[in-house]
């Protein structure tokens, strides 16, 4: 086998850089204070989210909305496996484990239905579902079980934490794989011209149900695994749309090029939101609806669209420098 | 021995037939030419064809296999490819990428990743564009996107080919080494389906011409055959002439 692939020096680099920030991840939690940890906790949430909205968005140009639906979800899993009264049914590795499924079963269903439609009409259906959801909670919650609201047995800040770390190693390493394999080369096509695509021979309803479905089974690891670290689940709060739309939000702001993009869209996004929302209570959404403009206006890339950009010119400002020494 | 046959095809596009009870048929190994003024129906029989469009009445079969009712990529796995009148090209993606889409999803049985790129690498260097394998698609001309579009449905392996309006927009120059190109398609064993504006082309590869009209087929036959029919040249060949010497 020719392992000079796995010693070469970018290789290195970026293995090196990847268990770096591992490293900075699994300490952290020992040091940080508990509420830094609950920061921590809410942008690896985000990670997620957004990781796996581009996973199946990204490449097919499907903007979808149904985040919430498949977060609220995994929630709501949790909250029927792993309550508080009386006590969980099953381990939480198993729930969360049922929280992914659930979705994506959901997905799978709402997929063969909806993605026919194509465009607008798509993202509206997606949403749609999201809001029917949370609908479906509500009647169960105030007509049925007459009371609002399922506490959830409870986990720490930190156990949330580590747990999240793994998922995101995982949503990565799906989503890298899935880019690399001819999965990803036919979801890429589809968003190019899905005509094109379905006449070359790419069975375009499969491809699309299939994905939709795994991006939405991480979307529902991530649920159960926030149900106990919130400790209750109610409709309104598991299905909030604002977790339909900060994926987007945050892919577009970090740029979906490269599987980093998302990444550190919601790494930036999600902690200067919450700092932000703490000293600027009124402002700070202003500021983000602002910034987002700005973005789309003229980094059309998102931030990591950058990269290339300042490559060339700073390659060329190196090559000039050298120049000159001679 | 027809590859593809077609009877009594009819699509309607609200009140109107698009194409109307038409029967045709292809032969294993020919260079088929399908003609007609502008509105006639000749893309919209492709669409049928691939199943871009469901048909809605008549019966068409591949090699026996009845087509009606299949979605366009099992037309693909079946061996019926094609490109389109407007290009229809992955425009971001490298060649290389456009044609690997070909390669990997166009035929029935899987395709490893060492024949998806052997097979896309002969079908560029078919159609003369290895230099350009790396460059992204919407970089190129307007031929070379075309090749692309070209290479990327050889690289489905088909056994018959349509091609609309391959040269439509070419230079004289262009179109000369695009009818070899086609005229060397169908030396591989591939036969070929082609609906073409430019009459040099068409008169020049065709061993048959069908004639469409208003969604009719009103003439079919060799070129020469084609160049002397009465009802041809009065509502086609005869705006030509009127229009252009």
């Amino acid at each position: 086998m020719d392992i000079s692939k796995f010693t070469s020096r970018k290789f290195l680099s970026v293995a090196g850089f990847i268990l770096a920030i591992l490293a900075f991840l699994a300490i952290f939690p020992l040091y940080g204070s508990n509420s830094e940890v609950g920061v921590g906790v809410i942008i690896l949430m985000y990670v997620i989210l957004t990781v796996s909205w581009v996973m199946f968005s990204g490449s097919t140009g499907y903007m979808s909305l149904a985040v919430a639906g498949f977060f609220g979800i995994g929630q709501y899993v949790a909250a029927f496996l792993y309550p508080r009264d009386p006590g969980p049914l099953l381990p939480l590795p198993a729930v969360i484990i049922a929280g992914g499924l659930a979705s994506f079963v959901f997905a799978l269903v709402v997929g063969l239905v909806t993605l026919r439609l194509k465009g607008m009409y798509f993202a509206i259906f997606t949403f749609g579902f999201a809001v029917f959801l949370g609908s479906i909670m509500q009647y169960y919650e105030l007509q049925i079980r007459g009371r609002r609201g399922i506490n959830v047995f409870p986990i720490s800040n930190q156990t949330a934490f580590y747990i999240l770390i793994v998922v995101v190693v995982l949503t990565l390493l799906t989503a890298y794989l899935i880019r690399r394999s001819r999965l990803g080369l036919a979801m890429q096509s589809i968003g190019e011209n899905e005509d094109a695509a379905a006449h070359m021979g790419v069975n375009t309803t499969m491809v699309k149900v299939m994905t939709f479905a795994i991006s939405a089974f991480f979307m529902g690891v991530v649920g159960a695994i926030m149900a106990p670290k919130w400790q209750s689940v109610d409709y309104s709060s598991a299905f909030l749309l604002l977790y339909s739309f900060m994926p987007v939000l945050m892919a577009i702001f970090g740029g979906m090029r490269e599987l980093y993009g998302p990444v550190i869209g919601a790494v930036i996004f999600a902690y200067t939101e919450r700092t932000l929302r703490l000293q600027f209570p009124y402002y700070y959404m202003l500021a983000f609806g602002i910034a987002l403009i700005l973005i789309i206006i003229y980094l059309p890339g998102g931030l990591t669209g950058l990269v290339p950009t300042l490559k060339d010119k700073l390659g060329g400002v190196i090559a000039r420098l050298r120049k000159g020494g001679q | 021995m027809p590859i593809l046959e077609g009877q009594d095809v009819t699509k309607y596009f609200g009140g109107l037939a698009a194409v109307s009870h038409v029967d045709f048929h292809v032969d294993q190994g020919e260079i088929v030419g399908l003609i007609g003024p502008n509105g006639a129906g000749k893309t919209t029989l492709f669409n049928l064809i691939s199943a871009a469009f469901p048909i809605s009445s008549g019966e068409m079969r591949f090699k026996g296999h009845k087509l009606n009712g299949l979605n366009p990529h099992q037309i693909c796995k079946l061996g019926v490819s094609r490109t389109f009148q407007q290009t229809k090209i992955f425009t971001n993606m490298p060649v290389l990428q456009n044609v690997l889409v070909g390669a990997f999803f166009g035929t029935p049985t899987r395709v490893s990743a060492a024949d998806a790129a052997r097979e896309a690498s002969q079908a560029l260097e078919f159609v003369g564009l290895s230099a350009m394998s790396a460059l992204p698609t919407k970089d190129l001309t307007l031929v070379n996107q075309k090749r692309t579009e070209l290479a990327r449905a050889l690289a489905t392996r088909p056994e018959l080919l349509l091609l609309d309006e391959l040269m439509a927009g070419l230079t004289p120059a262009e179109v000369s080494e695009s009818m070899e190109l086609v005229t060397r398609i169908r030396d591989k064993g591939i036969t070929v389906f082609m609906v073409e504006h430019v009459m040099k082309a068409i008169m020049g590869i065709c061993g048959r011409i069908m004639v469409l009209h208003h969604g009719e087929k009103i003439a079919e036959g060799t070129p020469q055959e084609i160049v002397a029919n009465k009802k041809v040249i009065e509502i086609y060949l005869g705006e030509e002439t009127r229009a252009g010497s």
